[in-house]
């Protein structure tokens, strides 16, 4: 192997993988389970997903609030607040959709894990909004984690559904 | 008996095999990873480890030599806080291997030639100060790096070149003296004065008009000459070279690991640097941009602890330097950045937090833009408060205290980052200042700098809360900043207002949209709105006809208020109308002037709703500019988010064309690919007539592309040219009524819209630049007032 062959290569595309690394923007272990199509398609849609799931949040976060913040890393498509299903109310998470994957990585970077209210808030790679999934899945309506919580918080109804009828 | 020894060395156990079904990428990654981390989480020295590295990489040389050279350069391009690292380790390799040093010199000229054929001028600057650090290391020869910097310095002596791009040579030969300067100037003193000689005078005649544009601070009355150039990069580095050359070249900050092996590098044979003739200006060449030091603190400002380095030492340009290029090789990954910014070597003689403070705030207010996504230094600052809970935060309170009180001369983009900055991490931190500490502009006029940007700070702060928590969090005192309840004005609203024009039809309209009215229906409502503008109108009704427009939007948006989502449902359900309504370009005006007396109280809503309807194509991008500077909102014309609408509107603009050039390059190069494939199949009869065929849509598909990019450059263009032609008629007024009254002309007002158009030209430049002969006859020409033609000018000098 000569070393000329290395010349013009070298500058344009080389990196180095410690410079690559990208750890916030990578998808995490959760998949949905309610979704419709084979693993490897729920992936594929995760990877070039530009929506976010953001959970964590305060019941009483708006709509406005969680526009302003997640506008700081890039313009905002759509955000789909996250409701009771039988009370039709806020419930504690939503989508963000950006109009690139850029954006949305840079939220992934720079917002999850700061807060909002407060909180410190959470966002996930979504494979993308369908009807139907800006409800909450717990049996009371509102997310199966405040089903089971045994903790108090106030932003979220107080003590979990399983304490509260206990 | 067999089976223990091959399982005693595993490794080696059957070393062919192994070598034969490794990965050679796997090899690759070994290699680069062993280069890489070489000293991290070891508890041997650093000199230790370079030396094993060097034994294995010695070892390796036959088999992967060119993937050894590729590793090498690629971190001497892009690792340049860890120069000496690998200068090191070169110079050990080159010691033993005398061949690979000169091949590895070899490839670094030339990975040198392509960073600037493809103008990627920063990563040369570190490839030139690697090869200078070669020197050192007994791998390159001191009079051959002082020749090559001899063609460096030359370039100043170029004819009809701009001067950003002498100015690159000259960085990159005075930024490598800190580590070099000492041991060229023991081997060719009396070159090295020359080149320094031709440096002084090269600065000198430089010109600085450009400074102004690009400094965070600037005074009221303009500085003398001497004053502001020390703030150019340049001028800033080369008093620091002067300081150094008169201590004699002693540098004690750069850790060098290569003295530890001094007696083995000393026997080693050095290679000549071939002669390198810097590569011709051309057409394509894009230089860097000017650039102005950002200095906050100095040595008063930690009395506890070690002093910080003044702004003339070059320790202070070295410490910067690698602190910023850690930021570059980390800001993607915030833990990581935080922990690499606080294990900056030589952290107990210097006051770490204060320089890491103060480069990310360079960072943060570089004109015209940061190097990286603003969010990303709010967060890599928390990440470093978590990180250091016992200090960093104070660093930081001191900061922004030293912030506020130079706002008076601060440059209004930076303000604007600013606040951007503060009330997102106040944000994080429950709000919590001192907000009494800052009482002093109560006193003040609500135009000045401090109350302006204590006033937009509380309005950026509830946006991310809510209204009462804002008017919890300051001192009863600062009320009169706190921003207004940001609550919807209908005007038909109440029954004393029954008096006014269209309320009967604003109720009837209520009344149908509740009952999910549709497009035809409202139409057919609003056919009852007369038109105070003329005296027939037509049947349809569709000339401009502001009443409708009024009854229409007010009672819609009020009626929509709830949220975002409702609005934007409603513009949505409705488009045909807004459409219909806003045909005309007075209709389109008229829309945003509505939604502007609906929402005035919600600056964040007008914000979404004029983005809403761009991008629907309620109102176009000249709308919005016209509007933002129409009359009716000369009240707002200063305040933060005005600018954040016009400038998220050009970046719209900007966008759309982008979008659809890409559009047409793709279908330009399906054809292509269409044609490629023809040629190379067989043909026969059939298919020369279906590719007719399929060539037919694919070429008319580009034409119809080439008119839409066309249209859509033009309407960019006009965007441009709308808003400087507004700035000039504005500044203009209030320059002749300043003249005229005797008065001065420096009112807050007049430094903020200034600066406003300043920014235009910054944010932008790149496609203002296509502009610049227009611009030149048609806008800012002679007969212009100095004052603005010098922004003008200024804008120009930037890539002269």
């Amino acid at each position: 192997e000569s070393a000329s062959g290395g010349g013009a290569a070298m500058c344009s595309g080389g990196t180095l993988s410690i410079l690559r690394s990208d750890s916030y923007a990578e998808l995490s272990q959760y998949r949905d389970q309610h979704f419709r199509g084979t693993r490897y398609d729920q992936e594929r849609l995760l990877r070039k997903s530009c929506t976010l799931y953001v959970g964590n949040l305060s019941f009483y976060t708006t709509e406005e609030q969680i526009h302003e913040l997640f506008s700081k890393s890039g313009d905002i498509k759509k955000v789909i607040m996250g409701l009771d299903k039988v009370k039709k109310t806020a419930c504690g998470f939503c989508f963000v959709e950006y109009y690139t994957r850029g954006d949305a990585e840079n939220a992934m970077r720079f917002i999850n894990g700061t807060r909002l209210d407060d909180r410190i808030i959470r966002t996930d790679w979504d494979a993308g909004f369908k009807e139907g999934r800006q409800y909450g899945r717990g049996r009371s309506g509102g997310q199966v984690r405040d089903e089971y919580r045994q903790d108090y918080d106030a932003g979220r109804g107080g003590y979990g559904k399983i304490v509260q009828c206990q | 008996m067999s089976r223990r020894r091959h399982s005693d060395d595993s490794d080696a156990g059957q070393p062919h095999k192994r070598r034969r079904t490794s990965e050679p990428s796997e090899i690759e990654e070994r290699l680069e990873s062993l280069i890489c981390r070489v000293g991290e989480k070891s508890n041997s020295s650093l000199e230790s480890n370079l030396e094993g590295l060097a034994g294995v990489l010695e070892a390796d040389l036959p088999n992967y030599k060119s993937k050894i050279l590729r590793i090498l350069c690629t971190v001497a391009r892009l690792l340049p806080e860890k120069l000496t690292v690998y200068t090191t380790l070169v110079g050990l390799l080159n010691a033993r291997n005398y061949n690979f040093g000169g091949e590895f010199v070899e490839a670094m000229i030339r990975q040198l030639k392509e960073c600037l054929k493809v103008n990627m001028y920063n990563e040369a600057v570190h490839l030139v100060r690697f090869l200078s650090d070669l020197v050192n290391c007994h791998v390159i020869a001191a009079p051959s790096m002082v020749a090559m910097f001899e063609n460096f310095v030359s370039v100043t002596q170029e004819e009809d070149v701009p001067q950003v791009r002498c100015d690159w040579y000259m960085f990159a030969f005075l930024s490598s003296l800190p580590w070099v300067g000492k041991e060229l100037y023991e081997k060719k003193d009396a070159e090295m004065d020359r080149l320094l000689s031709q440096t002084e005078s090269y600065l000198k005649r430089r010109q600085k008009i450009h400074v102004p544009m690009l400094q965070v601070w600037t005074a009221d009355k303009p500085h003398p000459q001497e004053e502001v150039s020390k703030l150019y990069y340049l001028d800033c580095l080369w008093s620091q070279i002067q300081k150094l050359k008169k201590d004699r070249w002693q540098e004690r900050h750069i850790l060098r690991p290569y003295l530890a092996f001094d007696s083995i590098l000393c026997e080693a044979l050095q290679h000549n640097l071939p002669p390198f003739t810097p590569p011709p200006h051309t057409e394509d060449s894009v230089y860097p941009m000017p650039r102005v030091i950002f200095r906050m603190f100095d040595y008063t400002d930690d009395p506890e602890g070690p002093v910080m380095p003044g702004s003339h030492s070059v320790e202070r340009f070295v410490i910067e330097e690698n602190l910023h290029c850690i930021i570059k090789s980390h800001w993607k990954e915030r833990k990581t950045c935080a922990a690499q910014l606080l294990s900056y070597p030589g952290n107990n003689k210097i006051p770490l937090n204060y320089h890491i403070v103060e480069v990310i705030f360079a960072e943060l207010f570089q004109l015209p833009s940061p190097p990286h996504i603003e969010v990303m230094y709010t967060t890599l600052l928390i990440e470093l408060c978590k990180l250091q809970p016992g200090s960093l935060p104070q660093v930081l309170a001191q900061a922004t205290e030293m912030l506020y009180m130079r706002l008076d001369t601060m440059n209004t983009t930076c303000v604007d980052r600013f606040i951007n900055w503060f009330s997102h991490h106040l944000s994080n931190f429950q709000f919590r200042w001192s907000w009494e500490d800052w009482s002093d502009c109560l006193t003040q006029d609500l135009e000045k700098p401090k109350p302006k940007f204590v006033r937009e700070v509380l309005e950026k702060c509830m946006r991310l809360s809510y209204h009462q928590r804002i008017i919890d969090i300051v001192p009863a005192s600062f009320s009169v900043l706190s921003p207004a309840n940001p609550v919807c004005i209908y005007k038909y609203g109440d029954e004393s207002n029954r008096s006014l024009p269209g309320y009967t039809v604003a109720l009837c309209l209520t009344i149908a949209i509740k009952n999910k009215a549709s497009n035809d229906e409202i139409f057919n409502i609003l056919k009852d709105v007369p038109n105070p503008n003329q005296d027939d109108d037509d049947d349809e009704g569709f000339t401009f006809n502001p009443l409708k427009i009024e009854v229409f939007v007010q009672t819609l948006l009020h009626l929509a208020a709830k949220s975002f989502s409702h609005s934007f449902s409603a513009l949505a359900k409705f488009h045909e109308v807004f459409k219909t309504l806003a045909e005309s370009d007075e209709g389109k005006l008229h829309v945003l002037r509505v939604v502007y007396e609906v929402w005035k109280n919600h600056p964040q809503m007008i914000a979404v709703l004029v983005d809403k309807m761009i991008r629907t194509q309620i109102v176009d991008c000249a709308a919005v500019a016209n509007w933002i500077f129409s009359s009716e909102l000369a009240h707002d014309f200063t305040r933060f988010y005005i600018w954040e609408i016009l400038h998220s509107t050009i970046r719209k603009m900007n966008k759309h064309v982008l979008k659809i050039h890409k559009e047409l390059e793709e279908t330009k190069a399906r054809l292509a690919r269409q044609h490629k494939r023809r040629d190379s199949d067989d043909d026969d009869d059939d298919d020369d007539r279906s590719s007719d065929r399929e060539d037919g849509p694919l070429e008319e598909q580009i034409e119809r592309l080439q008119e839409k990019v066309e249209s859509a450059q033009s309407e960019q263009k006009n965007l441009f040219l709308v808003i400087f032609q507004r700035f000039i008629m504005l500044l203009t007024e209030h320059l002749v009524r300043c003249e005229t009254g005797g008065i001065d002309v420096f009112t807050p007002w007049y430094k903020s819209c200034i600066e406003r158009l300043q920014q235009i030209f910054l944010q932008h430049h790149q496609i203002i630049q296509q502009y610049m002969v227009t611009l030149e006859n048609l806008l800012f020409t002679a007969e212009l007032d100095h004052h603005i033609l010098a922004v003008f000018q200024q804008f120009c000098a930037l890539q002269a």
